[in-house]
């Protein structure tokens, strides 16, 4: 178990991937000490009439340098915020928070979808480290991608998009079928109804697939139960059928979790 | 930072000595153990859990939680894992630190608070405070504590079952909180605690729906400030009895405004999601008050306002 902390991270690099993500690379030392893939960090606004942190997940962590990477979506207020500050501005996180991903297999098929895709990058990279056969494909919106570089960089990558201007034309399960893409396991990460069509399409190939959820969170580390997902079986820490978003995942088994 | 020895923080609540008087408001700090990662809970005049039930309770579906400007919505609807759980695992836990430890109670019916106060009278336990105000749960809760007899006879039975000192919780969401106040006196409560969460709506104009599954929530944090305020002076003013003042407490100097207005101790809760460390630096800030005006215990200036 990784030990939480709260971190004043100085931004070391901003920059804009697409109209409206953005990537930013901050010094957080001890952060970055013990950060898995899959795991996510509590990012502080500097506007106090914003109360609550966001949860962002790790794109990549540079240990050696102590420094993490986050790659984000601006959809409110606060992400506004992050994204419009520059290098040398400062911002207060609290993490490593989350489980973050198990790696349990030769050969992973990760599968992003929208914002969902960011952690799958430092997961591809720590499993092709582990000598894991690595093949990821992401759903974009339209020819606005971003982190393609990275993804390329762990193995085979494809691409769908919904318009169709690049990669396969549709979602992430029709470039499953058409490319043919397999592995042992399934690791994800991205909107409820990819999830949900993932969970299915695993039960039918008979394979694992670990899922990585999303909630709006107030605490961050599981004492509010205001993100919790709804679970198959009568949750260990809950005693009711609910999982904490922020605590006992973000990542669960699919079969874990009512999608 | 350590307490300033210079001054005097404790409190008598009801025969309870609180080394301080900064106690967690129920619902936000869970039963101690996530926060415990940060700091010593020793440090706190008391933990307050979260609301505890006779029987596991499943809450509201997510989305549970909503920003709102300066303050926040929450609809958790009191989820639970039940009294059997919570005596196994969270009491154990607490007892450890050099707190003193106030079991929130919720329930649908009287029997269900009566079952638990029953259960908590030979566990080590301080005090109880009773839930009469959430207002994310349809039955129960809030449908006690809006009618001036309900509060006096829920308070009434559950006095006659418990062992510790009761706090009844009472709501913001009343005409008249002064009456409530008396009713809950006249009920035989032994301290008051308010105010709990402002009923409140968020609507998501990208979907053009709500945003939150059970529709309305639960206002907190500084937005509701000032509403707590003026109601922790008037029911000082109403009752004899001991208040616990919230609402809004981001640090000392809010804590210090509620002493101020009556309270005899505060909590603090939707701070703990800015910053973990909330709590144990309202203490600090409060401390740091009275040293800085030249006071030397925190009585000189508990209710020093407007009589």
């Amino acid at each position: 178990m990784n030990s939480k902390v709260i971190e004043d991270t100085e931004i070391l690099e901003q920059i804009q991937l697409t109209g409206d993500v953005s990537s930013m690379w901050v010094q957080a030392d001890e952060i970055a000490q013990s950060a898995g893939a899959g795991q996510f960090v509590s990012v502080y606004c500097n506007d106090k009439t914003r109360l609550l942190p966001r949860p962002i997940s790790i794109c990549e962590t540079d240990r050696a340098k102590g420094r993490i990477r986050l790659v984000y979506r601006s959809v409110g207020k606060g992400t506004a915020e992050f994204a419009a500050m520059k290098a040398g501005g400062h911002l207060r996180m609290m993490g490593p928070l989350g489980n973050g991903f198990e790696i349990r297999s030769k050969s992973a098929l990760l599968v992003g979808g929208g914002i969902g895709i960011p952690p799958l990058v430092e997961l591809g990279r720590v499993m092709k480290e582990r000598g894991v056969q690595v093949t990821t494909v992401c759903g974009y919106r339209d020819s606005e991608v971003f982190l393609t570089e990275e993804l390329t960089a762990n193995g085979r990558f494809c691409i769908a998009t919904e318009d169709g201007s690049l990669g396969v034309r549709g979602n992430v399960i029709d470039a499953i079928r058409q490319e043919g893409l397999d592995g042992e396991v399934i690791y994800s990460c991205g909107p409820a109804p990819m999830l949900s069509a993932l969970k299915s399409y695993a039960l039918e190939r008979g394979i694992p697939c670990y899922i990585s959820m999303e909630e709006r969170m107030a605490c961050g580390i599981g004492a509010c139960l205001g993100c919790v997902c709804k679970s198959h079986d009568v949750d260990s820490h809950s005693h009711v059928c609910n999982k904490r978003v922020c605590a006992d995942g973000p990542v669960f088994l699919s079969t874990e979790v009512e999608l | 930072m350590s307490d300033l020895k210079s001054v005097s923080l404790g409190v008598d609540l009801a025969g309870v000595h609180l080394k301080n008087p900064v106690m967690t408001a129920s619902g936000t700090f869970g039963s101690g153990a996530e926060y415990s990662e940060f700091f010593d809970l020793g440090r706190l005049g008391a933990v307050v859990t979260k609301g505890v039930a006779n029987v596991p309770w499943e809450g509201n579906a997510a989305p549970r939680i909503a920003e709102t400007y300066g303050g926040m919505l929450n609809a958790v609807g009191l989820q639970n894992p039940g009294i059997d759980v919570f005596c196994e695992r969270d009491l154990p836990f607490l007892g450890k630190f050099d707190t003193k430890i106030i079991v929130n109670v919720c329930g649908r019916t009287a029997g269900d608070y009566i079952d638990v106060v029953e259960r908590l009278g030979d566990e080590h336990v301080d005090m109880l405070e009773i839930n009469i105000s959430c207002p994310n749960v349809k039955e129960g809760g809030i449908a006690f504590g809006q009618d001036a007899k309900a509060v006096e006879q829920i308070t009434r039975d559950v006095k006659r079952h418990a062992r510790q000192p009761v706090i009844m919780k009472l709501s913001p969401n009343v005409t008249d909180i002064g009456e409530m106040a008396r009713a809950a006196e006249s009920g035989g409560a032994d301290c008051l605690s308010l105010i709990n969460t402002l009923t409140g709506m968020q609507i998501d104009i990208k979907r053009r729906a709500f945003t939150l599954a059970n529709r309305t929530g639960g206002l907190s944090g500084p937005a509701i400030k000032p509403v707590a305020v003026r109601m922790v002076y008037q029911v000082s003013h109403a009752v004899k009895i001991p208040v616990i003042g919230m609402g809004g407490i981001m640090c000392g100097d809010d804590a210090v405004e509620f002493l101020l207005a009556g309270a005899s101790a505060v909590a603090v809760g939707t701070a703990n999601f800015c910053d973990p460390l909330a709590s144990v630096r309202t203490v600090d800030g409060i401390a740091q008050y009275l040293e800085t005006y030249g006071f030397k215990d925190i009585h000189e200036i508990i209710g020093f306002v407007g009589d």
